[in-house]
């Protein structure tokens, strides 16, 4: 059974279009991604599912309940964990947990089990204001609140924008272990390589969705052979691309440069006196995907 | 352009930046890295004149972070995420007004923002509020409303998060402009591949600097292929966060 669909869903706000006939199913127990800039209407979709914003066409379910006319059910199921930091901060750590608890006629001790290794975490600052928390432990209490009621879905939006490498790698360990607890998990992110640590995803933009499916798939369905090249002048490297008509796109990645291309790429570079040069073929990421999907729409 | 001797912030017993010593030259882009609560933030302040340091000495452009902080201000540029511009107002009002704080005249401003909005190809959109245009481009006008008093140096906190991965790299074709007119950049980011567009990169644990060097010798250094990894290596022993 899917545990959410979204069918043609539509959010107009005056004369912005924020979700554009948007349509998903996302099994039991998966993990499923929602990755794309800001103002691609992420926000808004978790919105409309959570039941804190009525959608203007189409309809969704959460666990098989409508999101318009089931909603104090869909809230008593949800768990949500909005991408603003939405706890009380002149309440403790062990004081919003309570609050939370009770609001959904549960208590702490009853489904501890499930918070138990993030809560261990921030458990020695538990007689601290939540807003005196550092980001990361403002996270994980955010995070065990979502979870105390023992939700069937749990939504996350953006709950690693702003944070380093290191703290994003760790919150990920988290959703990984609550996955084995067979909550479904909806995940939204801009940062393209978090989109292969999910079952599947949607890459999303402008209100619609570019492509939906496994990162594998995804990855598979890219049609060019993409090699990375770099050369001492950097720089020039890039402008020196963009001018060739051997070459169909290019564009910076980290140390090197993406390129896909006909023809004999490297001689054309050391003619134009570029030094150092290396290029080799490279696996395809999520965000080339991206970049590609993005390119064909514009 | 930016030197500093053993920079350091206290709060009360809290050492948020600790005895920081570092340099950077005349169009240079420099970042800055390091995980939240390092003292990323507390050591920009600080650079930008807008928090007076506890110890140690900086000059900024050859100004002074203790005496001359007016001077620092209106020799350099700042724009972070949060920061933007003023949403409720037109792109050409926002340039009007940053330009006329940072005191260009009626002609230069003129100039200027025409400049600037064919550069951005932005002529169209002049007279839209800001808050109507995408994310995207709101942190390149943004950027290049930063840039408009001709600054010595910019300071960059985070310009590209959330921003989509192609206009993330036509930010960095302006931020590479800017430095080929001899602006010197001091960018932090938590995109490791942007790390890699950097000339140089220190990364901050803790308070102090605990690597400084080109992408290329961190990376041989640490026996890492990526800057990723050698960003986990070093972030991975901090004590402490936010």
């Amino acid at each position: 059974m899917d545990a959410v669909i979204v069918n043609h869903l539509r959010k107009v706000y005056q004369d912005k279009t924020a979700v554009d006939d948007v349509s998903f199913a996302v099994k039991k127990g998966e993990l499923f991604g929602l990755i794309g800039p800001d103002g691609a209407g992420k926000t808004s979709i978790f919105r409309v599912l959570t039941t804190l914003l009525l959608p203007d066409g189409g309809n969704a379910t959460v666990d098989g309940f409508d999101v318009v006319k089931d909603y104090k059910a869909i809230r008593n199921l949800a768990g949500y964990m909005p991408g603003k930091f939405s706890l009380y901060q002149d309440l403790t750590v062990e004081e919003n947990l309570h609050f939370f608890a009770t609001v959904f006629k549960t208590t702490v001790e009853e489904n501890y089990d499930l918070i138990k290794d993030i809560y261990i975490q921030i458990e020695p600052f538990k007689k601290r204001r939540a807003g005196k928390l550092s980001g990361g432990m403002k996270q994980k209490l955010a995070l065990c609140c979502a979870l105390i009621h023992r939700p069937s879905v749990l939504f996350l939006d953006e709950p690693t924008t702003g944070v380093d490498p290191v703290s994003r790698k760790e919150f990920w360990e988290m959703l990984r272990k609550l996955k084995e607890q067979e909550i479904t998990i909806i995940v939204s992110t801009p940062y393209m390589d978090e989109a292969v640590l999910c079952d599947r995803i949607a890459l999303i933009q402008d209100g619609k969705i570019l492509s939906i499916d496994t990162p594998t798939a995804i990855v598979a369905a890219y049609p060019d052979d993409l090699y990375a090249v770099k050369a001492d002048q950097m720089h020039q490297l890039l402008k020196v691309l963009q001018g060739l008509s051997i070459v169909k796109d290019s564009y910076a990645f980290g140390e090197y440069a993406h390129v896909t291309y006909e023809g004999n790429l490297l001689q054309e570079l050391n003619s134009v006196g570029l030094t150092g040069i290396d290029l080799h073929p490279t696996p395809v990421t999520i965000e080339d995907c991206f970049i590609k999907l993005l390119k064909e729409k514009q | 352009m930016i030197r500093t001797d053993k920079l350091t912030k206290r709060f009360g017993d809290f050492i948020a930046t600790n005895e920081i010593t570092f340099e950077v030259e005349k169009g240079e882009i420099f970042g800055f890295l390091g995980a939240n609560g390092a003292g990323k933030t507390t050591a920009m302040r600080m650079l930008c004149g807008l928090s007076i340091p506890s110890s140690g000495s900086a000059t900024i452009a050859g100004f002074d972070v203790y005496k001359q902080t007016e001077q620092i201000k209106k020799n350099i540029g700042y724009m972070s995420q949060k920061f933007s511009l003023y949403e409720d107002l037109t792109v050409a009002e926002n340039i009007r007004f940053f330009g006329g704080i940072y005191g260009l005249s009626n002609q230069q401003l003129k100039t200027k923002s025409q400049q600037l909005l064919h550069d951005l190809g932005l002529e169209k959109e002049a007279k839209k509020l800001v808050g109507s245009l995408p994310l995207g481009w709101k942190q390149k006008l943004s950027f290049s409303i930063a840039v408009l008093h001709d600054p010595k140096i910019v300071f960059l906190d985070e310009p590209t998060g959330g921003v989509d991965p192609i206009t993330r790299r036509q930010f960095w074709n302006l931020i590479y402009d800017a430095a080929d007119r001899g602006v010197t950049v001091f960018v932090t980011t938590h995109y490791m591949d942007e790390a890699e567009y950097c000339n140089r990169i220190s990364i901050m644990v803790d308070g102090r600097i605990k690597a400084l060097d080109t992408p290329r010798n961190l990376k041989n250094n640490f026996h890492a292929e990526s800057m990723d990894e050698v960003f986990y290596a070093l972030a991975r022993s901090a004590k402490r966060s936010e």
